[in-house]
């Protein structure tokens, strides 16, 4: 029981992470390829707070806030470039956290963080909290891409220059989406490290930011539904595929390969796509 | 003097970025796509290098199979990965090169083992002393070297031969080229052909100058290639030359003077995120 406890905690947060890139990557077309980076804000934060007596609950809005901060400063950076300079632009940021923490001695180094104090809940009350967290995320996010600002969002990934044409600030709308995502990628970040009770600098590294990356494509990009489904499913693959040992990443990759080969729009795509035959994908 | 050895050893890092580079600014320019697993062919060709000269003894065999093996698998993905994928949305074929690369690197590891392999006995390993008290491994001399010659051929063949104007046609505007009757799966062919061959080289030298392949030996220059084909703004040629060659500078002189904040990684990101500050559309654009 108590790895099934573990396994849905760590699934749970692998689902806030995904739902948190979705945001920025699947409804408002910022691809991102250093979205672990604020995680691992996140994590650093709250560990950091929890070390010097912090009490747990306190920190999540606190790694929340500085995640979406520090997320607000790489969307103004971003403005001036697009598409695959963008997505380069932000792998740039994921190393650059990495290379900052790898050599800061008081965030521990190459070593990490280690003995992170309780937050005081059982397994089953940590678990609780973290699928609550999850579907409260999810239900925001549709949320979200029902109201105006989903709208403008998904305008904006479709076709930016058209939404300035109609008058949209879209700059103000593209911080938006970064600011909201990863606000919420530090929440999962603060989760994480309570989850583990270790983080290190290669928790957040680039294999991270493309994980997530993959959750969100597999799982069908800008679909809610499917992306906590792409989540679930490829955080729990490698627990599944212990059985075929060390062709687990073989796999894996040759997976994330297929799936965009012969269904690139997703796991969601699939889906609608056998319920209105005929109709878009 | 310090000064000059970090230059020299910049310049010889960034050789082998160029190389790598290379192959995906003519990926990127045909296609639009970021081809991570790019990197894959840059391992393939060092493990071939490796295998052929353990078993064979020429360097120079080593070198021609590794880059015929890289370039042979070079078409293949464009043929199986890359071409169905040509009208979905951009990041779909990112996605699948992440993954075959994910699968390649699994793939070596799986194969010749986690540890790596190595020259039983390395070739060009003396030291030379140049003009002022500049000590160089022979084959540092040699990447350079070889690097300096394959551009300038590259640049020779690209404006003085048919297929060079065909696939330089092709960049431009293929619809174009196509309706001159340039067969643009031909030129896409060449295209990965020569990029992936060149990775192949690149690998072989890179297994010389560390005596050593390992499976995630291409992770590294596969983020720097993308860092460096957007510092040389997308697509051309020239740029990406003289990009990959100032990163290998920067980050050789990042390591002495910022060792200390940053790793060699975080100063070459760095500079990438403060060159596209200022100048959005790369180092180097043609527009």
């Amino acid at each position: 029981m108590d790895y099934e406890i573990s396994l849905l905690t760590s699934m749970g947060i692998s689902v806030l992470f995904a739902l948190s890139l979705n945001l920025i990557t699947g409804f408002c077309g910022q691809i991102s390829l250093g979205h672990a980076a604020f995680l691992g804000i996140g994590a650093y934060l709250s560990a950091m707070l929890c070390k010097t007596g912090l009490p747990f609950f306190a920190t999540l809005p606190l790694a929340m806030l500085l995640a979406g901060f520090i997320g607000v400063i790489v969307g103004l950076a971003s403005l001036r470039v697009r598409a695959d300079f963008l997505a380069i632009t932000t792998m740039g940021v994921g190393f650059l956290f990495v290379g900052i923490v790898r050599q800061q001695d008081w965030l521990g180094g190459e070593l990490g963080v280690s003995g992170i104090p309780d937050s005081g809940l059982s397994k089953i009350g940590f678990m609780t909290l973290t699928l609550v967290l999850c579907a409260a995320t999810a239900a925001l996010c549709i949320y979200i891409k029902k109201s105006w600002m989903g709208r403008v969002f998904n305008g904006v990934a479709e076709d930016e220059d058209t939404m300035r044409v109609l008058g949209i600030d879209v700059p103000r709308y593209k911080l938006a989406a970064f600011a909201i995502g990863t606000a919420l990628a530090g929440l999962a970040g603060a989760l994480y490290a309570q989850n583990l009770k270790f983080i290190g600098p290669d928790s957040f590294g680039f294999v991270e930011s493309i994980t997530v990356l993959s959750m969100v494509v597999v799982g069908g990009i800008g679909s809610v539904p499917g992306v906590v489904f792409g989540a679930a499913v490829l955080s729990a693959l490698p627990a599944w595929f212990q059985f075929i040992g060390d062709y687990k990443l073989l796999v894996y990759g040759g997976l994330l390969f297929l799936m965009m080969r012969f269904s690139p729009s997703g796991v969601a795509g699939m889906v609608s796509r056998v319920f209105n035959k005929g109709g878009r994908a | 003097m310090l000064f000059l050895e970090l230059i020299a050893q910049g310049l010889v890092q960034g050789s082998i970025y160029a190389l790598v580079a290379l192959g995906l600014t003519l990926v990127y320019g045909l296609l639009r796509i970021l081809h991570v697993a790019h990197a894959a062919l840059f391992t393939l060709g060092g493990y071939i290098g490796v295998l052929v000269m353990n078993s064979s003894g020429s360097m120079s065999l080593a070198f021609m199979a590794a880059m015929v093996a890289a370039g042979i698998m070079g078409i293949a993905m464009y043929r199986l990965c890359y071409a169905p994928m040509l009208k979905q949305p951009p990041f779909v074929a990112l996605i699948a090169s992440i993954g075959l690369y994910i699968a390649f690197e699994e793939l070596f590891r799986i194969i010749f083992g986690a540890s790596g392999l190595s020259y039983q006995a390395p070739p060009l390993q003396e030291q030379v002393a140049l003009f002022g008290g500049l000590q160089f491994k022979q084959a540092e001399l040699m990447v350079m070297a070889s690097t300096a010659i394959i551009i300038a051929v590259l640049g020779y063949l690209q404006n003085k031969t048919r297929v060079g104007v065909a696939c330089q046609a092709t960049v431009s505007d293929p619809q174009m080229a196509q309706s001159f009757g340039i067969s643009l799966n031909k030129v896409r062919d060449i295209n990965f052909f020569v990029g992936s061959a060149l990775a192949g080289f690149a690998g072989v030298w890179v297994a010389l100058l560390n005596n050593l392949v390992e499976p995630t030996m291409g992770s590294v220059p596969s983020y720097k290639g993308l860092a460096i084909i957007v510092l040389g703004g997308m697509g051309s040629v020239r740029g990406t030359l003289l990009a990959a060659l100032i990163l290998g500078v920067v980050e050789s002189f990042g390591t002495i003077y910022l060792g200390k904040f940053l790793d060699r990684n975080a100063i070459a990101f760095a500079f990438l995120i403060i060159v596209l500050m200022l100048r959005p559309q790369g180092l180097f654009a043609r527009r």
